[in-house]
């Protein structure tokens, strides 16, 4: 398969490349990397290296690995990767797929990627296309997009922890989706491993006989083989048709500042190939086919693609939202059923954005900007306030998401920003025909407080739900309930998965997970417990809008959302940060927390008695009026709500993201 | 030195006779700006001290050995070159500070004196005041002082609880201080001063007013309360820090404050600038020059004066600073006659903010006349009469602007740093705004 000459720029190129954005700050395809250099010269003896209708559809086996964080999801890639050929066998191949600092430091996969191997087995060529899912629920649009793609799923479960949360909520994903589910116990050369126990939380949790778990170490390569043997026998080929119009699953989108966006499709009806028309189901635009390729991991152009196979195609697209995930591709005037499933990336959790320091406005701007390239599932929106400057509204698939968008930003842009408290998108079902009127429709989603309406001008609120999975050794069963209580979820199942380890299904509002509700699980576990969560629709709430006001004016900034359970502890959280953070003035500040005109929570900021040096001759006078000038000077920008003082670090520390309890 | 003695002393007798008569007056008929320009008062500074306290992070020195009559000649080669430099023709008071100047010998006293009256007009009535430390101020030493042209003493009590003494690093202790006290009071009837502080760590509201209420039964006609500020660089500050000791009680401290006033008032004293009380007219002339923005020139290592320079280009005053180690300052003034270090040139709308922020510091504030002397433009009602921020300050209370003036309420006064943050922009955005002639 390979051309032994071309495998040093290769393996450069294929490292360097899957970078969706280098670290320096650069998008994909900068000029003067190396490996781009390598990559011009090599054009012109860039041959076609696969005959891709060689391939007959029995023979392509479309597999995806879904796994709980940690269990070795990525290190049994890299092992399939090797067996096959696709990459040398060198102890640098640790996590292969995951090139994003943030993904190798926190052991999760945020950025699908695919890679086709070329596996002989009795005497047969196979085409194996492992198509690497985000390892988490906030993406889980993504993961049942990626899904779609395939036949069937390896489920990795750790031989030493067992079944956690989030092996729960991606198997219920790959079932719900019809696949053929391989069990694959990783790490049975752990010291504690106990796969016998974890074969009977399979059959018990997920109904799959416990002869069918595949016990193997891909640390150490154990068993490997037979993983690639059960792929080939376990889950069926595609089920495609060659000579109907093409039909292509755009399952994943990456951005090249030269090539454009590089769009990874599985092809399900069809051929395409390099010339040909393409139309984009969701919107309408036509495209012409620049390449079209497999990955091995890294790009190889073919001539064609045939249905049944996974690739990617690039079409002078410009911009990923252009080939949004879950998206039809189809021949110009040949148009075709699209694909079902589709959805615009919905977001989930809303946080503010702003620079820590206004001049950096314009580098957080392009800072973004170069992020959301390569992530069509942040939305932004401008947004300013009076406190905090020019910023931006962000939408984030969830709470790992937000957190993984920053750490990006931090990491590859070294840029530091302020986040707000995260909040959840609210629904209002309108009852007034003017409001009606205005917004055009009766169901609105209220992403700004400022634009809750009224009681008296809805019908009900709703707020988002999450049906929670959490997996507990049952020791902690007790508190978890009250925690989960607290947060005001509701139990719906609760089963032993084996002598001692329980799963507890609650339906939660979202907004009462969004803030510090992992941080307070994984303490009060000891780390044990487990947590991941789904979208479960909007369900009726009674949600207020609480001012905050200052000596009686409102502090537009501060205006919450909350549930009215809730109203009081939160809006007391709120008044004591501002307390602790105000400044004295010259008299005193009233800091309340109020539902319409009923004050629920109130502090006091005592008035300064005394501020005036005491002493103040010769020498102390240069001193005393510099030092005045300089406050002075800071006063100006201090914001001013009715005749108070309120620095921007007031702000901060009442809006930042932090733990309450 | 030789050939003025006679003159000197003439004027130390005809000072004796003169200082019963004198009391300084807060307001007094502005005189020409001729006659300002030529009028300054002498701040010396005496960089040594036997022991450092704990509090203090102003310029001093512990010497093995002060060689005396080296820094008394440059003391006075100084005195004469700035006097000559500035054009000052008179020498409304002098202020010998330190350091502990009572530890120099009153020889160096008088032969500074001798070298102003020589080279200035110094008024026979015009206040000497010196800075006297508990025990280095022998009732003896402190008569010599006052042959020597002292006529007001400053001492630095500064606490009557020996354990506050202590942890001020304080020589003295509470009995030597009253015993001071009393001999000062014999040597120099109604013009002595004292300080006490407030606000140390861990000190009770209570038993610093029982302090106040001892002090008052023996002190003179003026008394000066101050605040602890805790410096950088202090053994206080850093004990502080590390926990060792706890931190003063903003709110303790301001309510010391308080009730202090409140005592002193009652006991028929004029607070007449923010830690500064007299009662008879025994206000300082000294200090009350510095908050009224006059003159000054100052001497010695590490001194700070203000002056217009003679023939200075344009007719700008600047803010100078000697040269702050002794030796360097010795060899600099030897060398050139005087040890300026730096001179920094004071614009006009820098001199109007200094006019604001001092002047409001007293009880009489910025009087028209006074204002009408520094710009003779734009009017206190001008700059400060259609802010709205002003406007809130005036009706809160704590600001007063009216046909006398711009000054603090009672109230106002305790919190001036809070209103000179709404006062100076406002001075700086009319004086953009005024129009240019």
């Amino acid at each position: 398969m390979w051309v032994l000459a071309c495998w040093g720029w290769r393996r450069r190129h294929a490292l360097v490349q899957w970078l969706p954005l280098p670290c320096r700050g650069r998008t994909r395809g900068a000029p003067l990397e190396p490996w781009a250099l390598a990559r011009l010269y090599s054009n012109a003896d860039r041959k076609e290296k696969f005959d891709m209708s060689r391939f007959p559809v029995e023979n392509i086996r479309n597999f995806s690995i879904i796994a709980h964080v940690d269990h070795g999801k990525s290190t049994l890639a890299d092992r399939l990767l090797e067996l096959t050929g696709t990459i040398d066998k060198t102890k640098n191949n640790k996590q292969v797929l995951d090139k994003l600092q943030v993904e190798r430091e926190r052991g999760i996969t945020v950025k699908a990627q695919t890679a086709s191997l070329f596996y002989n087995c009795a005497g047969k060529q196979y085409l194996l296309n492992l198509i690497d899912t985000p390892g988490h629920v906030d993406f889980s649009y993504e993961v049942s997009r990626s899904l779609s793609a395939c036949q069937g799923v390896l489920l990795v479960v750790d031989a030493n922890e067992g079944i956690q949360a989030q092996t729960v909520a991606n198997f219920f994903l790959a079932f719900e989706a019809q696949l053929s589910v391989i069990p694959v116990i990783n790490k049975i050369d752990l010291k504690n491993a106990d796969p016998a126990k974890v074969e009977k939380q399979i059959e018990k949790v997920f109904d799959i006989p416990s002869d069918k778990c595949i016990k193997i170490s891909a640390k150490l390569g154990t068993n490997v083989e037979s993983v690639l043997q059960a792929v080939i026998e376990r889950i069926p080929p595609p089920k495609v048709h060659c000579k109907n119009p093409l039909r292509a699953l755009v399952f994943d989108s990456t951005f090249d500042q030269y090539r454009g966006v590089i769009a990874n499709v599985a092809l399900f009806d069809g051929v395409v190939s390099k010339g040909d028309k393409i139309v984009s189901a969701h919107t309408q635009k036509t495209y012409d086919v620049n390449e079209v390729g497999v990955l091995n991991p890294n790009e190889q152009p073919t001539h064609k693609l045939y249905a049944g196979q996974v690739g990617y195609l690039i079409a002078g697209m410009k911009d990923v939202k252009e080939a949004q995930i879950g998206d039809t591709l189809y021949l110009h005037k040949q148009p075709v059923e699209p694909l079902p499933g589709f959805k615009s990336a919905k977001p989930m959790v809303f946080a503010g954005m702003y620079p820590i320091d206004q001049s950096e406005y314009n580098n957080l701007k392009s800072a973004v900007e170069k992020l959301t390239l390569n992530d069509s599932s942040v939305t932004v929106y401008r947004d300013s306030s009076p406190a905090l400057g020019a910023g931006w509204r962000l939408g984030f698939l969830g709470l790992l998401h937000m957190e993984v968008f920053n750490q990006r930003l931090e990491q590859e842009y070294n840029a530091s920003v302020i986040l707000t408290t995260p909040t959840v998108p609210y629904k209002a079902i309108l009852s007034s025909g003017k409001l009606i009127k205005e917004y055009r429709e009766k169901e609105i989603m209220i992403i700004n407080p400022a634009q809750f309406p009224d009681k008296s001008k809805v019908t009900e609120y709703l707020e988002p739900v999450v049906m929670g999975t959490i997996i507990t050794p049952d020791e902690y069963t007790g508190q978890i309930m009250m925690l989960c209580q607290a947060r005001r979820a509701v139990q719906k199942n609760m089963v032993y998965i084996d002598q001692n380890r329980v799963m507890l299904k609650y339906l939660f509002p979202l907004n009462e997970i969004v803030v510090d509700f992992y941080d307070s699980l994984k303490s009060l576990s000891s780390g044990y417990a487990s947590f991941d969560y789904e979208d479960a629709g909007y369900q009726t709430a009674e949600l207020v809008k609480m001012d905050i006001l200052l000596n009686g004016n409102i502090v537009e900034e501060l205006v919450t959302v909350v549930h009215k359970d809730k109203a009081h502890s939160v809006g007391k959280i709120i008044c004591e940060r501002l307390k602790d953070s105000l400044p004295r003035q010259l008299f005193e500040i009233a800091v309340q927390a109020a539902i319409g005109s009923k004050v629920i929570a109130r502090e006091t900021v005592k008035a300064y008695r005394k501020n005036v040096l005491a002493k103040c001759y010769g020498g102390d006078i240069t001193r005393k009026m510099k030092l005045l000038k300089r406050q002075a000077e800071g006063k100006k920008k201090l914001r001013k709500i009715g005749n108070i003082e309120v620095p921007k670090d007031a702000f901060i520390k009442v809006l930042k993201t932090q733990s309450d309890k | 030195m030789t050939l003025p003695q006679v003159r000197a002393r003439d004027w130390v007798a005809a000072a004796k006779t003169a200082q019963r008569r004198h009391r300084a007056e807060g307001a007094a008929v502005p005189p020409s700006p001729k006659a300002r320009r030529q009028s300054a008062a002498l701040y010396v500074h005496w960089p040594y001290c036997k022991k450092r306290c704990s509090y203090c992070n102003f310029n001093k020195y512990i010497p093995r050995g002060v060689e005396e009559a080296a820094f008394r000649s440059c003391l006075v080669t100084e005195a004469r070159t700035l006097l000559q430099l500035s054009g000052v023709r008179r020498i409304e008071s002098v202020f010998f500070g330190g350091g502990t100047p009572s530890l120099a010998s009153p020889h160096t006293v008088a032969a500074v004196l001798e070298a102003v009256a020589q080279a200035a007009h110094l008024p026979s009535d015009a206040e000497v005041t010196l800075e006297a430390n508990p025990t280095s101020s022998p009732g003896s030493r402190l008569a010599a002082f006052g042959k020597a042209g002292v006529n007001r003493l400053s001492i630095g009590l500064q606490s009557l609880d020996d354990t506050e003494l202590q942890l001020l690093g304080r020589t003295h202790s509470a009995s030597d201080a009253l015993r001071t006290l009393a001999e000062a009071r014999r040597l120099f009837p109604g013009r002595v001063s004292v300080d006490l502080m407030l606000g140390l760590p861990a000190q009770q509201v209570g038993s610093w007013l029982g302090q106040l209420q001892e002090l008052l039964r023996h002190c003179d006609d003026h008394i000066s309360l101050y605040q602890l500020t805790l410096e950088r660089g202090t053994a206080l500050f850093t004990q502080v820090q590390q926990g060792v000791l706890p931190a003063p009680d903003a709110e303790l401290s301001a309510e010391m404050y308080q009730k202090g006033r409140a005592v002193l008032r009652k006991a028929g004293f004029r607070q007449y600038e923010v830690s500064n009380f007299a009662r008879n007219g025994a206000l300082s002339t000294h200090n009350w020059q510095y908050w009224q923005c006059g003159q000054y020139l100052g001497i010695g290592p590490g001194a700070h004066g203000r002056f217009l320079p003679q023939g200075a280009r344009g007719h700008c005053r600047e803010a100078r600073i000697q040269t702050l180690e002794p030796d360097n300052w010795m060899k600099e003034v030897k060398l050139c006659g005087h040890g300026t270090r730096k001179r920094v040139p004071l614009s006009e709308l820098d001199l109007l903010e200094e006019v604001l922020a001092m002047g409001l510091r007293t009880d009489v504030g910025i009087t028209h006349q006074h204002w009408q002397q520094f710009e003779p433009q734009l009017t206190l009602w001008d700059v400060f009469g259609t802010s709205q921020e002003v406007k809130i300050l005036l009706e809160q209370g704590f600001l007063l602007l009216d046909h006398r003036g711009l000054r603090c309420s009672w109230e106002g006064l305790a919190v001036l740093d809070s209103l000179l943050l709404s006062l100076l922009p406002q001075l700086q955005e009319a004086w953009q705004q005024k129009p240019t002639p």
